[in-house]
C-alpha cells in the first residue's frame, strides 16, 4: 500500500537527523505523527495543535482547505510541526517514501529554527501543548457553564480574534510600564539644561498631564481593554488572556514566514543533497523541491524568496566578489557562519532590509502593483531609481507590517468614558467595511463609545460607534 | 532520535463541532442575503430540485485590514514592464495569494442549494403563522379514490386475479412440499375460498385551492432593465410564495403602456414598449381575464402592479376606480412603485392611491434590492383572507 514502513522511517530519520547535526543544526527532540488526510486537515485548521479550544472559525478553516483540495485547487502540505518542545510535527500517511524523507529533513531545520531564533525566545515550546489545552479546557467550561453558555463566549471570542494582531510591534524591545511612561513624560517636560541659563529668561515648566489614560499610545489593544475595562467579568477577561497568549504564540511564525520557509527549504536540499539518494529518489527530490521553491507569478511565495536569500547570503560571504571583498572587508570563506548568525537574530523585515539587494531583486523580477481603477496594474519594476521603493513596500507588507497600526490614544475617564483610537496612517487607508465591522468589536469589549480616527479617500475620519445612537457615524473633518 | 506514532483515530472528527457551527452561521448568512439571491433566477419553470449555485457570502472574520490603495510587491517571469496588468478585476478572479494585507473578497463560496431549500429558508424568515387551511379559498372539488393494499373480504368487482392467483400457487407449493417430494399424480388444486384478494380503496377528498398571480407591469419606455428587474424579482417572491401555499397555482403577465396585453413570461421581462402610460389599460385588462377565466369564487386572486409611477394625468381617476374594483374582486391587490435610487422621475401614483381605502389594497416603494424583501412583507400583511382568519380567532 504505502512503499515504506515505519522502520524505514525510523532509519532514514537517524541518518537525517545525524547529517543536520552535522550541518550545525541544533533541533530539539522531534515527534512524528503519522496520519491521513482528513486529520491533516484537521491539524491545519486547530494550527497544528492536538488540543484547541472550539470557534466556529476553525470550522470555516476546515471547511474551506477540504474544499480547495477536492476542488483540486491547492494541494496538501507536506507537512506540518509545531514550535514545541519536543516538536511535534505531522507527515502524511499518503505520501511516498521521498517526500517522507524531505518532509522530514524540512522539519528539522524548521525545528531547529524554532529552537534557535531569537523571536521565538519567550514562547516557552515546553509548555505549548498543554497550554492549549489548558485553554481549550478553560473556554469548555465557559461554555459549559449555565450562567455563560456557548453563545456569549463565541461572542466574545469573535471580537477577541479580530483584534488579536493589534499588539506592538517591537516584542523583544520591553514594554514600558505605566511608572516608566510617568517618567518619560515628566523627563520631556522639564525644560531641557540650558548652559546659559543664568542668561536667559526661565523657561516655563509645564506640567504634564499625567492623569491622561494612557499616557503614551498603546498598541496592545485587547490587553488594555483587559486590564482597563472594569465592567468585563473574569471570564470574559479569562478569554482575552486567552487568545493574547495563542496570538503571541503565532507572532514570532508571522514574523518571520520567509525566513523560516526558506531556511527549511535550504536545509532540506542541503541535507538530502547529502543523503546519498539512489537515481529514483533523486530525480524524484528534485521534481519536489522545485514545486515547493517554485516562485509564484504575480505573488510572493515565501518558500522560494527565503530559499534564494539564504543561498544568496551563502554566496557574498564565501565567495565574495572582488568588489565585496575591497568594499566591505569580507575576506570569504565566512558563508556558513553568517546564515547561522542570521538564522538567529532576524526577522523577515531584518532580514529583507540587509540582505535584499538591488541584483537579487532584479533576478527576482520583483515588482510593485497598485490599484488602477478596477485592475492591479505594475507601477515599478527594479531600475536602479525604483528598486528602493519596491523594497520598501515589500518591507510594508511582511509580517505585522502588513496589517495596520491602530492606537488608543485617549480614554476619557469623565462622562461618556470614549476611548480614541487611531489609524496610525502610512499612506495605506483602511478597507472601511471591515474596519466598521471590527470598530464594533472593540465597541463589543470597551462597553462604551469608541471613535477611530482614519482617512478614508484621503480625507481624514473619524468613525464612531456605541455611544447615543448604534450607527457609525463617519463625519469628515 | 525521532518517535514515529502512527495510529488512525477512526471515528474521532474533531473540527465537527466547529463546522456545524460554522454552517449554521452560514445558513443564517444566506438568508440575510436572500434578497440577492433571489433576484438572479426566472420566475417560473423551476422545478424543485433544480440545484441552484447560491454565492454565500462566506461568514468574514473582520479584523483591521488595509484597503486597496494598498500597493503590493509581486513576483514576475523575468520581463516585468511598469503598466502591465497583474490582475484584472476582483470579481471573479481569484486573489493573488501571498499577497499582504488580506484580500477582503477572499471568503465568497458557492453553496449548492435547492430551490425548495432557499424558498423554506426565505419564508421561515417571515414569520408567518403555520397558515392553516381554513385561512385559503378552499373547495373540496373531488374524491379522489385510491388503491391501498389487499384485504381478503371484499365484493367481487374489486377481485384481485393476480394477487389470488398467486396465493393459491402458495398453497399448492405448501401442499407439495408437505408431501416431501413424493412423485405422485399430483390432483389440480382449485381456488379455494382463502385464496382470493380483494383490491382495497381509500377515498381522500382533494383539496382544491387555486390561486392566480396577475403581474402586471408598465412597460412604457421609462421603465428600463434596472427596474424590470426590481419588478421581476417581487413577482419571483410572489409567485413563490403563492406555490407554498396553493396548490394549483397560475400566473397570468399582462404588459401595459397606453394600452394592455397578455404576454408571456420572456416578452414579458424582455420586450420593451415605448410610448406613454394608462395605468388603468391595466386593470381592465385584469378585471376581463379574471371575468373571461378565474371566478373568484373558484380562485384566489393575487394582483400586483409595478409601474415607475408615470401616468398620464387625466387617466388618473380611471386608474383608481379600476384598481378598486380589482381589488374588490381579489385577495390582495398590490402597487409597486420603482425608483431606483439614481432615478430622475418625480411623479408618483403613491399620493393619488391614497384615496383607495380597501384593507386589501398596499402600495410599496421599491428602490433597491435590499428593500425588496421588507416590500414583500408589507404587502403580504394585507391579505385578506390573513385579516379574515384573524378576525375569526379573535
Amino acid at each position: 500500500m504505502h512503499d515504506y514502513t515505519i522502520a524505514d522511517l525510523e532509519k532514514w530519520d537517524r541518518r537525517i537527523r545525524n547529517a543536520a547535526e552535522d550541518a550545525g543544526l541544533n533541533p530539539y527532540p522531534q515527534e512524528f505523527e503519522i496520519c491521513d488526510y482528513h486529520d491533516m486537515i484537521g491539524y491545519e485548521a486547530y494550527a497544528g495543535m492536538p488540543s484547541h479550544y472550539p470557534h466556529w472559525s476553525f470550522g470555516k478553516s476546515f471547511e474551506r482547505k477540504e474544499t480547495l483540495y477536492q476542488l483540486g485547487i491547492v494541494g496538501l502540505p507536506y507537512e506540518m510541526v509545531i514550535n514545541s518542545n519536543p516538536a511535534l510535527a505531522y507527515l502524511l500517511r499518503d505520501n511516498t517514501l521521498l517526500l517522507q524523507v524531505l518532509t522530514i529533513a524540512h522539519v528539522y531545520a524548521h525545528n531547529d529554527f524554532f529552537r534557535n531564533n531569537a523571536n521565538f525566545e519567550y514562547t516557552r515550546p515546553e509548555y505549548t501543548i498543554e497550554r492549549f489545552k489548558a485553554h481549550a479546557d478553560r473556554i469548555r467550561s465557559y461554555t459549559e457553564d449555565p450562567s455563560i453558555g456557548a453563545d456569549k463566549v463565541e461572542g466574545i471570542l469573535d471580537a477577541a480574534h479580530a483584534l488579536q494582531f493589534q499588539c506592538r510591534r517591537a516584542k523583544r524591545v520591553r514594554k514600558r510600564t505605566p511608572e516608566d511612561q510617568k517618567a518619560a513624560a515628566l523627563k520631556a517636560a522639564r525644560p531641557a539644561d540650558d548652559p546659559f541659563g543664568s542668561i536667559h529668561k526661565k523657561r516655563e515648566y509645564d506640567p504634564p498631564d499625567l492623569t491622561r489614560i494612557p499616557l503614551e499610545p498603546e498598541e496592545d489593544i485587547l490587553l488594555f481593554i483587559r486590564d482597563y475595562n472594569p465592567y468585563l467579568e473574569t471570564w470574559e477577561k479569562d478569554l482575552l488572556t486567552i487568545v493574547l497568549e495563542r496570538a503571541d504564540y503565532f507572532l514570532p511564525q508571522i514574523e518571520t514566514k520567509i525566513m523560516n520557509e526558506g531556511w527549511a527549504s535550504y536545509w532540506h536540499y542541503r541535507i538530502l543533497d547529502a543523503l546519498d539518494l539512489d537515481q529514483a529518489l533523486r530525480l524524484e527530490f528534485f521534481k519536489r523541491h522545485n514545486q515547493v521553491i517554485r516562485p509564484l507569478r504575480g505573488g510572493i511565495n515565501p518558500y522560494h524568496l527565503g530559499y534564494k536569500l539564504f543561498e544568496n547570503i551563502h554566496r557574498r560571504w564565501e565567495t565574495p566578489s572582488r568588489e565585496e571583498q575591497d568594499e566591505y572587508g569580507r575576506p570569504g570563506g565566512q558563508g556558513r557562519e553568517k546564515i547561522f548568525q542570521v538564522r538567529e537574530s532576524d526577522r523577515d523585515e531584518s532580514f529583507l532590509r540587509q540582505y535584499l539587494t538591488e541584483e537579487l531583486m532584479r533576478e527576482l523580477d520583483l515588482f510593485q502593483h497598485e490599484k488602477k481603477g478596477s485592475d492591479r496594474v505594475i507601477t515599478h519594476v527594479p531600475t536602479p531609481d525604483d528598486w528602493e521603493t519596491i523594497k520598501e513596500t515589500l518591507l510594508r507588507n511582511v509580517g505585522l507590517a502588513g496589517m495596520p497600526v491602530i492606537t488608543i490614544v485617549e480614554v476619557k475617564t469623565q462622562g461618556t468614558q470614549e476611548m480614541i483610537l487611531r489609524h496610525e496612517y502610512d499612506g495605506r487607508e483602511l478597507e472601511a467595511e471591515y474596519a466598521d465591522r471590527t470598530l464594533r468589536y472593540v465597541q463589543k469589549l470597551w462597553g462604551k463609545k469608541v471613535v477611530l480616527e482614519t482617512r478614508l479617500a484621503g480625507e481624514c475620519c473619524r468613525m464612531s460607534y456605541g455611544g447615543t445612537g448604534d450607527k457609525v457615524e463617519v463625519s469628515r473633518s | 532520535m525521532a518517535v514515529f506514532r502512527d495510529f488512525k483515530k477512526e471515528g474521532i472528527d474533531r473540527s465537527a463541532g466547529d463546522r456545524r457551527r460554522h454552517r449554521q452561521l452560514v445558513r443564517k448568512a444566506i438568508r440575510e442575503n436572500i434578497g440577492h439571491v433571489i433576484s438572479e433566477e426566472s420566475i417560473i419553470g423551476q422545478s424543485g430540485d433544480k440545484k441552484l449555485k447560491v454565492p454565500v457570502k462566506g461568514i468574514k472574520e473582520y479584523r483591521f485590514i488595509f484597503g486597496e490603495n494598498a500597493p503590493g510587491v509581486g513576483q514576475g517571469d523575468g520581463d516585468s514592464k511598469p503598466g502591465q496588468v497583474v490582475q484584472r478585476d476582483r470579481q471573479g478572479a481569484k486573489g493573488l495569494p501571498g499577497e499582504p494585507g488580506g484580500d477582503p473578497g477572499e471568503d465568497v463560496y458557492e453553496t449548492e442549494i435547492t430551490m425548495e431549500e432557499l424558498i423554506d429558508l426565505l419564508f421561515e424568515d417571515l414569520n408567518l403563522p403555520d397558515m392553516e387551511r381554513k385561512r385559503f379559498h378552499i373547495l373540496e372539488s373531488e374524491r379522489l379514490i385510491k388503491t391501498k393494499g389487499y384485504r381478503i373480504k371484499g365484493t367481487r368487482p374489486r377481485l384481485s386475479k393476480k394477487r389470488s392467483l398467486v396465493q393459491k400457487i402458495k398453497r399448492k407449493q405448501g401442499l407439495e412440499r408437505s408431501r416431501d417430494g413424493e412423485e405422485g399424480d399430483s390432483e389440480p388444486v382449485p381456488f379455494h375460498e382463502q385464496d382470493l384478494r380483494y383490491h382495497h380503496k381509500v377515498v381522500t377528498p382533494k383539496v382544491f385551492s387555486n390561486a392566480v398571480v396577475f403581474c402586471i407591469m408598465d412597460t412604457s419606455g421609462s421603465m428600463d432593465t434596472t427596474k424590470k428587474y426590481l419588478a421581476r424579482s417581487f413577482y419571483f417572491l410572489l409567485y413563490r410564495f403563492l406555490k407554498t401555499r396553493y396548490q394549483n397555482v397560475e400566473i397570468v403577465f399582462i404588459s401595459h403602456h397606453t394600452e394592455a396585453k397578455e404576454v408571456t413570461e420572456d416578452e414579458f421581462f424582455h420586450k420593451g414598449e415605448s410610448g406613454g402610460t394608462m395605468i388603468s389599460s391595466g386593470y381592465r385588462k385584469a378585471l376581463q381575464v379574471i371575468e373571461e377565466r378565474y371566478n373568484p369564487a373558484l380562485w384566489n386572486i393575487y394582483a400586483f402592479h409595478c409601474s415607475d409611477g408615470d401616468n398620464f394625468s387625466n387617466d388618473n381617476a380611471d386608474a383608481v376606480r379600476c384598481a378598486r374594483d380589482l381589488a374588490d374582486v381579489s385577495q390582495l391587490f398590490g402597487y409597486g412603485e420603482i425608483k431606483p435610487v439614481h432615478s430622475l422621475s418625480w411623479s408618483s401614483m403613491l399620493e393619488i392611491y391614497k384615496e383607495i381605502k380597501n384593507e386589501n389594497f398596499v402600495t410599496v416603494t421599491i428602490r433597491s434590492k435590499d428593500e425588496l424583501w421588507p416590500a414583500f412583507q408589507k404587502f403580504l400583511k394585507h391579505d385578506k383572507s390573513e385579516r379574515r382568519a384573524q378576525a375569526a380567532n379573535a
